[in-house]
């Protein structure tokens, strides 16, 4: 793993989201160091559901990204449904209509990717459970610059389809539990 | 970090499609702008943007391909029913209250959003007294908005979005189906100049009561976006009536002192009196 300070946590999950999320964010402070953008493939119905949901468990920060809204530390952001979430390189949140990518919008390559061109190296990206190849592109591109990669460790996933993906296209990725990821993400605290 | 070769290159294409083609996408949010050029560059071939710029400035055949990947045209009628409910319940009372009206949608699109709009001012017995600007940079764009014809997968979701909105009739009340599409009435759009018109480089064209500009600014940096709503601030009477999309805000902007809060829900603002 990178030793590089970083500046933003990235992830993203698809089946078996909720169950995984709430194993790691209610874990983790308010004082959490850095901000959290989180890409969940969710219907486009539009129903924004999972920023209250962690809202009411966490001791975080819970929102859903707003366009140009600056990223803060102790936060995390949900990309809103239909919606792409990109992170800037001074460090605002971008949403997007583009296309889905691979059937998705939110899609986890377009975040994990944006975050890579923006923080590079002080990018923490984490590939969670899912049943698809979502965010193994961008994995790659976070790796390449230099970043933290991680995955959910397909042995223990609910669905291992997409942290597989992301260590076939990144190799370099850390496979970790749950609770390992979580510890690793406590460690940032000090 | 991005790239510094691919970040020269990219600051170099755009300016050279602003001197040479006056498309000026130098102000566009950077993340989703270079994701767009990324795309293009694979899919038109180049192996890298120099080459695509080369071939760009001296072939203009490579113009028309290339805006179709820098310019997002994603809309449906009713998009956000909510916000529709909302103009209906909330903005529409004020509006019945001058004797005349001009609505502009803002990046018209494919005129999904304009014939919302034209179907709610009928229903709510406003639309003999409006004219609707609709505009866009887009020449495509505004070719299929003026048409007011869209695939017929397409209606299912259309009318499910205007019931939602609570329209007063049915949404089939206003078009035909011809050759697998939607054909909107023709009288939707009497009321309704067409035009070409940028919130990049053109100036205020006229005193509106009503501007709805909804995921358009999305796509615009910071700098860019304030200059769009100062345009919209000028272009409102008093009290006039700015729509945004809906994970718009404009907390981030320095215009936001100008605009309070409406339907704050639905991103609803109304320009201040001073």
């Amino acid at each position: 793993m990178s030793a590089a300070a970083a500046r933003v946590v990235v992830m993203g999950a698809s089946a078996g989201a909720i169950q995984a999320l709430t194993r790691i964010l209610p874990a983790l402070p308010a004082g959490f160091p850095l901000p959290i953008l989180v890409v969940v493939h969710v219907p486009a119905d539009r129903s924004n559901f999972l920023a209250p949901l962690f809202e009411a468990k966490c001791a975080l920060g819970v929102r859903e990204a707003d366009d140009k809204e600056p990223a803060i530390a102790g936060t995390v952001y949900f990309a809103p449904p239909d919606y792409h979430l990109l992170l800037e390189a001074d460090g605002s949140l971008a949403l997007s209509s583009e296309d889905p990518v691979q059937f998705s919008r939110p899609s986890i390559d377009v975040l994990f990717e944006s975050a890579a061109d923006a923080f590079g190296a002080e990018t923490i990206g984490i590939v969670l459970t899912g049943g698809n190849a979502d965010g193994a592109e961008g994995l790659r591109a976070i790796a390449a610059a230099g970043g933290t990669v991680i995955i959910e460790d397909p042995v223990s996933a609910y669905a291992d389809a997409m942290p597989l993906a992301a260590q076939h296209a990144c190799p370099s990725a850390t496979p970790l539990s749950l609770d390992a990821i979580t510890h690793f993400l406590l460690e940032k605290v000090q | 970090m991005s790239d510094a070769i691919e970040d020269i290159e990219i600051r170099l294409i755009l300016e050279a499609l602003h001197q040479r083609y006056h498309y000026d996408f130098r102000n566009y949010a950077q993340a989703s702008i270079r994701r767009r050029l990324r795309q293009a560059r694979q899919q038109l071939g180049f192996e890298t943007f120099s080459a695509m710029q080369d071939r760009l400035l001296h072939d203009e055949s490579v113009l028309p391909r290339l805006l179709t990947y820098l310019t997002v045209q994603v809309s449906e009628m009713f998009r956000d029913p909510a916000y529709f409910r909302a103009l209906r319940e909330h903005v529409i009372p004020h509006l019945r209250t001058y004797p005349s009206l001009k609505v502009w949608i803002a990046g018209c699109s494919g005129g999904e959003e304009l014939y919302s709009f034209a179907i709610l001012f009928r229903e709510e017995g406003l639309e003999e007294r409006t004219l609707f600007y609709a505009t866009d940079i887009s020449q495509d764009a505004l070719e299929t908005a003026s048409r007011g014809i869209y695939a017929l997968d397409r209606i299912k979701g259309f009318t499910e979005n205007h019931r939602a909105a609570g329209g007063k009739s049915s949404l089939s009340d206003y078009y035909t189906t011809a050759y697998g599409g939607a054909v909107f009435d023709k009288s939707l759009k009497e009321r309704v100049v067409f035009s070409d018109h940028s919130l990049v480089t053109d100036a205020v064209f006229g005193e509106m009561h009503l501007i709805s500009c909804r995921n358009v600014m999305i796509y615009f940096d910071r700098a860019l976006q304030d200059r769009a709503l100062g345009l919209f601030e000028d272009s409102l009477v008093r009290n006039g009536f700015l729509g945004l999309g809906a994970k718009e805000n404009l907390r981030f902007s320095r215009h936001a002192s100008s605009f309070a809060d409406f339907v704050r829900s639905e991103r609803i603002y109304q320009r201040r009196d001073a």
